[in-house]
């Protein structure tokens, strides 16, 4: 049956698949969308990083200009959280949650839908700006305020043309995407379960989709707030921001925050999902500990909203209000240690495949435990007042977004790849993937820190001799090719794999769950019948009926 | 002469001896009190760090050696196991015991640097930052310096700190001299402070670390930590007006007429403007541009001609003059001593 699904995809003509792109709500579909989507952006922020790191390499470069260099790093971030994390989670979660919890479909389609396209123009309206944002007299000319855009540098006194307005607009549009994909995940997750499946015996990718949808919805709406009240300072005359009328700056920062620090839970939360659902199967035991990680990740998503003024502590908060967003952050430990020690014990006395996805999750493991131990130094407050700003900061938030969102990612591209094409991804090309990209990532970003001691502020286009910061900005450009190198591989892998792979078949991992019960890929209807689970592991139950888990459970 | 000066600003980073491989801003190199609160709460929390790192990628490492698959496996399936209270209330506690330490440690170096006293004998100065420069107003001593803070020495026995009052009269800046203190930012409608007491002369040198716009990266930070001799020398000669040589009258009328007193100040001429540096005593500067190059009479020509040829992006606009008003111009900068 696989084979035979597999078949009738060579039959589109490439006008049939456009059509159907355009017109589809099939959640796949969209999943899938989501994902190419981001795909093409994470080449275009990665090219404007090997463009940063080629201009950091020496001192006194001067391959770019300061004013090319600053529109480069506020379109990589900006690109970054928005258009490649945010529709990649999405796109596998749209994608998988359906069929892990045993439903045909999101619970919106058409919502499901329209979320995409808000997203998808949301990212080509900001590439826009490239061509037209200096307005219609001058020549065009990207944002250049970063991608937290602190005010007063937006206001049209500092950010004449209209470079922040596509900033502002396109996040705006990706935001009111971010909000319809959250409120189907929800609905989805919460009333679209198959009989039997209760909260309890929910995949933990799903549970994770949930607090995400969750932590969007309180996160993203703030933002979205804060881009209106952009808008009008710089049209109609709003002073939010604007100190000469009595606006405040400040108040910028506490709502960017405020959506930026969940921002991360947002995109870290589903990766989480995913490691949990890897790291079982590939060490052949059941996840250790399934009531504490649904428990510590709902607290993470309960506390993250209370740590955002973590990123505030140079800006002179009183210090009892420093001590508190010291203590609220470093809380955030307690959940995120025994997700750890939960990972740890679910391997402790496993049989473990080195197969591709577990790669990149061991991978995970490690500079996930790294990228805590540098946030728990930028959380005490006094230690930040040196790294705040600092390539430090860069180091580490790039551990959490590379070393951890993005390995997981790969990890997910690997293990659900053969569920959603059919045919395996290349096992040989995955493992020169993976050692190439880890030594790249390790060569970029622990040697990214050493600057930041240094005292090497971040977004400086460039910098004097004599600092002490040449080696290490060397260093790190140099990992940065291994890294495109990496990436490389893995995106010739999944073109030559889709044609040239070994089929897969329903089952390729002998995974537990609802998705690989299915053919691969799965038909429109996902399921032939409504599925029945007793237990979190519905195909253990089924291949070991003298020993079901729901005996435990 | 001039020579002397060039060694001197050319070499300003290694002026200091600390500086070795790890260069002249290392947070791990501090030299005045807020900086060493900072310094021993890092190494303490670093400690705390290691050990935890030692010990959960020394179980990770195990778990991932010990646990896989053999070669002669019977690919059953090993015993499964759903968790266990006990070790997971042992891993929820002891973060939190950890968690607990660290946050009190934590308050403590808050309080400490935050919340200091003024002793008597305190220096003040208010530090306004701009796109992308630093002006140091002295209100004790009633005068206007730019780019290069000058501070005294702060012996233990009879402490002399520098309160900094930072303002900002544009967009986000911070001040962040690592080896002194941590960063403050500097924002418009929102006054800080922090303080500073170096225990060492010498150069301490630093830069803008909020994205301020283009030339954030040339905004660059040079604090002068002198003896209270040394300072009180500097600031005798910093409330004099400035210097007037009729030699360079026409390039002191230049001045005026190519409106470069529009944007700056010079004490004792007509010259009142503040959206430059005070020009004042540019000449006892060691650099042009907050750091940008070493004050040379050949920069300083360059500088007047093209401010962007050194700092492209700076609010100085290249002024639009002959070669000779160039020189008539510069010859007078060069008396501002
Ligand atoms: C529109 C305002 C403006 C005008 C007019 C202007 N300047 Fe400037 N000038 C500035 C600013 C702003 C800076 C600081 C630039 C920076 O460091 O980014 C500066 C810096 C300088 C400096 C370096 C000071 C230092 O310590 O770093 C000198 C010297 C100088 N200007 C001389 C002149 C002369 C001579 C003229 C007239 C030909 C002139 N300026 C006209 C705004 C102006
Ligand atoms: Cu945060
Ligand atoms: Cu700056």
């Amino acid at each position: 049956m696989a084979s035979e699904s597999i078949a009738l995809r060579v039959h589109k003509s490439p006008l049939h698949v456009v059509y159907e792109c355009v017109a589809t709500a099939d959640h796949k579909k969209i999943g899938l969308m989501y994902i190419v989507y981001a795909l093409l952006f994470l080449v275009v922020m990665g090219i404007e990083a090997i463009l940063m790191r080629i201009q950091l390499s020496h001192a006194n470069a001067t391959f770019l200009s300061p004013e090319v260099f600053n529109r480069l790093f506020t379109l990589h971030g900006t690109t970054g959280v928005f258009f490649v994390a945010m529709p990649i989670l999405f796109g596998f979660g749209n994608y998988l949650v359906p069929l892990m919890i045993g439903a045909r479909d999101m619970a919106f389609p058409r919502l499901n839908a329209f979320s995409f396209w808000m997203t998808a123009f949301g990212g080509f309206f900001l590439y826009a700006s490239f061509f037209a944002g200096g307005g219609l007299s001058q020549a065009g000319s990207a944002p250049d305020v970063g991608w937290f855009a602190y005010a007063p540098l937006t206001s049209p006194t500092f950010s004449p043309g209209h470079s922040t307005d596509y900033w502002t607009l396109s996040l705006l549009l990706a935001g009111v995407g971010s909000i319809g994909a959250a409120v189907n995940f929800i609905a989805t997750i919460l009333c679209m379960r198959c009989p039997g499946m209760t909260l309890s015996r929910m995949p933990l990718l799903a549970w994770m989709n949930l607090v995400m949808g969750g932590l969007i919805l309180v996160t993203i709406s703030p933002l979205t707030a804060a881009q209106l009240m952009l808008m009008a300072d710089r049209y109609i005359g709003g002073h939010f921001f604007d100190t000469a009328a009595g606006g405040s700056v400040v108040m910028w920062m506490h709502f960017f925050w405020i959506f930026g620090h969940p921002e991360v839970y947002v995109l870290i939360i589903p990766c989480f999902g995913f490691v949990s659902e890897i790291v079982p199967v590939f060490s052949r035991k059941a996840m250790f500990g399934y009531p504490a990680m649904v428990a510590a990740s709902v607290s993470i998503g309960f506390v993250s909203l209370g740590v955002w003024a973590h990123h505030m502590f140079t800006v002179g908060m009183p210090s009892y209000g420093n001590a508190f967003f010291v203590l609220t952050t470093m809380v955030v430990a307690v959940p995120t240690g025994i997700k750890i020690f939960n990972w740890l014990a679910t391997i402790w006395g496993g049989k473990i495949r080195f197969a591709t996805p577990m790669l990149f999750c061991i991978g995970f493991l490690f500079q996930f435990l790294i990228a805590g131990l540098t946030g728990i130094m930028l959380a005490t407050a006094p230690f930040d007042w040196q790294l705040s700003a600092s390539y430090f900061v860069v180091a580490h938030f790039h551990y959490v977004i590379v070393g951890g969102i993005l390995f997981t990612i790969f990890a997910g591209f690997y293990y659900w790849y053969p569920k959603i094409t059919g045919r395996m991804l290349n096992e040989t090309l995955g493992k020169w993937h993976f050692w190439i990209f880890l030594i790249g990532f390790h060569l970029t970003f622990d040697f990214m820190h050493i600057p930041g001691l240094l005292g090497m502020p971040r977004r400086v286009y460039t910098y004097e001799a004599g600092r002490g910061w040449e080696t290490w900005n060397m260093i790190s450009s140099i990992g940065a090719i291994f890294q495109a190198a990496g990436i490389l591989i893995f995106v010739y892998n999944m073109i030559v794999s889709y044609f040239h792979g070994a089929l897969a078949g329903n089952d390729p991992w002998d995974a537990w769950t609802l998705e690989w019960a299915t053919t691969s890929p799965p038909p429109d209807y996902n399921f032939a019948g409504v599925p029945a689970v007793r237990s979190r592991r519905p195909l253990w139950d089924i291949k070991h009926p003298d020993d079901p888990d729901w005996k435990y459970e | 002469m001039v020579a002397a000066l060039l060694s001197w600003a050319t070499l300003p980073t290694f002026a200091d001896a600390r500086d070795g491989f790890f260069g002249p801003t290392n947070i791990f190199a501090p030299d005045s009190t807020p900086a060493h609160s900072i310094f021993r709460l890092s190494i303490f929390e670093l400690e705390v760090e290691g050990a935890i790192f030692v010990v959960v990628f020394s179980l990770l490492a195990y778990a991932i050696t010990k646990f896989r698959q053999r070669k002669n496996d019977d690919d059953s399936e090993p015993p499964q196991v759903y968790g266990s209270n006990q070790m997971e209330l042992a891993w929820t506690v002891l973060p939190v015991l950890i968690v607990v330490v660290l946050f009190l440690t934590t308050a403590q170096v808050i309080h400490r640097v935050q919340d200091a006293r003024r002793p008597p004998g305190t220096i003040e100065v208010t530090v306004v930052a701009h796109q992308f420069w630093w002006e140091f107003r002295y209100p004790q001593y009633g005068f206007v310096a730019s780019n290069e803070l000058h501070v005294p020495l702060s012996a233990p026995q009879l402490p002399t700190p520098t309160f900094l009052a930072l303002q900002s009269a544009d967009v986000d800046h911070s001040f962040w001299v690592p080896r002194l203190a941590g960063k403050t930012d500097l924002i418009p409608n929102h006054p800080n402070t922090m303080w500073i007491d170096p225990q060492e002369t010498g150069l301490f040198l630093g830069q803008c670390s909020q994205y301020c716009g283009v030339q954030h990266a040339k905004m660059l930070q040079r604090v002068y930590v002198q003896s209270r001799e040394e300072f009180n020398k500097w600031v005798h000669a910093q409330q004099q007006p400035a210097a007037s040589d009729p030699a360079v009258a026409s390039g002191s009328a230049l001045f005026i007429t190519k409106a470069c007193f529009a944007c700056h100040t010079v004490r004792g001429t007509i010259a009142a403007g503040i959206v430059g540096p005070d020009l004042t005593h540019l000449m006892s500067r060691d650099t042009i541009g907050s750091g940008a190059v070493p004050l040379t009479p050949e920069n300083l020509r360059q500088w007047v001609h093209n401010p962007a040829s050194f700092k492209p992006g700076s609010l100085m606009p290249a002024p639009d003059i002959t070669e000779q008003e160039l020189d008539q111009i510069t010859a007078y900068l060069l008396t501002l001593r």
